[in-house]
């Protein structure tokens, strides 16, 4: 890679070992990727849950955090991706205090970086949205689709460390969605039918992630007339980036930027209502006894919380379902101020902040609280449980309310 | 048998030697993987209920969350981690994670889809430095 006076500084080490740690770390994945030099970034957004970081990777940040202040300082506006503990709710889901100590751990070390502690995976909703052609390093899959798509901004997927690094720096290796040439669409979609609720535009987005199935194809979705608005193209992009690693879609008239087509032009794939239900289908345990109701991956914006408020007004949770509602914090408080938790809470359910769920310890709150039959109206979250232990199930968010209260799948 | 060498992108990590572990499958350590038993847990994959540790993993692509750039660290640190990875073509997250844990990782293969390539049980040499696996010995 090609670096500037101040790049060969940082690799010597004579800004401090934390910040050559970053660079040194940075570099080896440029070179993976042939990138020709590094990209400033404005902002950087940090994964750091403490059920991926474990005892190590808390080591790893307090080590790190140890550092005189000028070497450890982050150089831009750095923020989290969702927390592995809500301190307020821990105890209600069945997780332990050596899980909360840990936490407590992670956030004093990523503090001392000057870190924002937003918790949040909806950050383009609720604390600074990316505007097209802005280089950013962010660090969840969901969020990155829905900046680079529907924002137009520039992002690779940046995991934990190496967002921290690009914090440290201030830049990133130029590759990927960084350069014009990955842009180009590859794959080519349309789309037959309007899908109904979040639940179905997950479902399209998990078609187009397994039809992708790779970082490096860029699905084109033809067929979408009017402007579906956020909620419904944040279910649609993190599934698809959970189902296929798909960092980047178009959809013209509806996104940012025009797509140049690099694809075969012969090959698109229609998504009508027979894919979207047979998508459903899959999911399907109608009578099973319902153990747990997850509204969540992504985090709730404030109209799905008053979703769930309205739903549940005047019904009551069966006892032996749980119903949990994660979301970041800023939504949390606007909910508790306008009374929308005190009306979910009402119904025998939790809203939790600063958590999405599958980040939680959700092996240990299964075993903890007996749940295996989950619900859910996200496409990702149904990708990722399963792994967990969890039997998932995907609908509408009226059908998992309406289930909650019966306790068992309609 | 004679040593067969593929060539492939310069990879990441250090040189390591190992068996193979193959299927024509994605891979994520958060949706995939029992990291406490050391085994592959969720239900749909090719691998589910064998054990990841010490094996060169041998997969197509690398898919969804960002967790297993920690991940992989985390595992190394309990020493229930795969010994390299192969991978048809990786996304950023798996780099990223193999660069910060120094699990050895190569893909970009010029033969081919490795998940062709390798069998299970082949005894493999992978040298990310210099871009290549060598194939040491192939039952039957």
């Amino acid at each position: 890679m090609r670096l500037s006076d101040e790049e060969r500084a940082m690799l010597a080490g004579e800004l401090g070992e934390v910040r050559r740690w970053a660079i040194e770390h940075q570099i080896t994945v440029g070179e993976f990727f042939d990138a020709a030099d590094f990209v400033p970034v404005s902002q950087a957004h940090i994964m750091a849950d403490t059920e991926s970081l474990g005892e190590a990777g808390v080591r790893f940040l307090e080590q790190l955090a140890a550092a005189p202040e000028a070497e450890r300082r982050v150089r831009v506006p750095t923020i989290t991706d969702p927390r592995g503990i809500d301190f307020a709710a821990y105890r209600r889901l069945g997780l332990s205090e050596r899980m909360a100590a840990l936490e407590r751990r992670a956030i004093d070390a990523l503090r001392a970086f000057g870190v924002l502690m937003t918790d949040t995976c909806i950050n383009y909703q609720t604390i600074m949205a990316p505007l097209r052609a802005e280089h950013v390093a962010y660090g969840d899959t969901g969020v990155v689709i829905y900046s680079n798509s529907v924002l137009g901004a520039r992002s690779n997927f940046e995991g934990g460390p190496s967002a921290l690094a690009a914090a440290l720096t201030g830049r990133t290796p130029r590759y990927g969605y960084h350069l014009d040439e990955c842009r180009r669409a590859t794959r080519r979609f349309r789309l037959t039918e309007r899908p109904r609720d979040l639940a179905e535009w997950g479902a399209v987005g998990g078609i187009v992630g397994e039809a992708c199935s790779s970082y490096w194809q860029v699905p084109l979705i033809e067929g979408v007339e009017a402007a579906p608005g956020s909620d419904m193209l944040k279910h649609l992009g993190a599934s698809a980036a959970s189902f296929g690693s798909v960092a980047l879609f178009h959809m013209p008239g509806v996104t940012a930027e025009d797509a140049a087509f690099s694809g075969p032009s012969s090959d698109t794939v229609q998504i009508g209502r027979a894919e979207i239900d047979a998508f459903l289908a899959r999911y399907d345990a109608p009578g099973d006894k319902l153990d747990v109701v997850v509204f969540g991956a992504p985090q709730l914006s404030l109209f799905e919380i008053e979703a769930v408020a309205q739903a549940l007004d005047g019904r009551r949770v069966h006892p032996d379902t749980g119903l949990l509602v994660t979301t970041s914090p800023e939504i949390k408080h606007a909910a508790d101020r306008m009374g929308l938790t005190r009306r979910i809470e009402m119904a025998g359910a939790v809203v939790a902040e600063g958590i999405c769920f599958y980040q939680s310890y959700a092996r240990e709150m299964a075993e903890a609280n007996h749940w295996t039959r989950l619900m859910t109206n996200s496409a990702k979250l149904v990708n990722i449980i399963g792994g967990y232990g969890y039997r998932p199930s995907l609908a509408s968010l009226e059908r998992c309310v309406d289930s909650a209260v019966a306790g068992r799948v309609l | 048998m004679t040593p067969v060498v593929l060539r492939c992108h310069k990879g990441i990590g250090p040189a390591v030697v190992g068996t193979a572990l193959v299927a024509a499958d994605n891979f994520s350590a958060r949706y995939d993987l029992d990291r406490i038993k050391g085994v592959f847990s969720r239900p749909g994959h090719k691998l589910a209920g064998e054990s990841y540790v010490d094996r060169i993993l041998v997969l197509d692509n690398a898919k969804g969350g960002v967790a297993t750039a920690w991940m992989l660290h985390e595992m190394m640190a309990r020493t229930i981690v795969p010994r390299g990875l192969i991978f048809n073509r990786v996304n950023p997250i798996l780099a990223q994670g193999a660069a910060f844990a120094g699990v050895a990782l190569v893909d970009r293969f010029a033969d081919g889809d490795v998940t062709r390539l390798f069998r299970t049980g082949d005894e493999l040499r992978v040298d990310p430095a210099a871009g290549f696996v060598e194939i040491s010995s192939r039952d039957g």
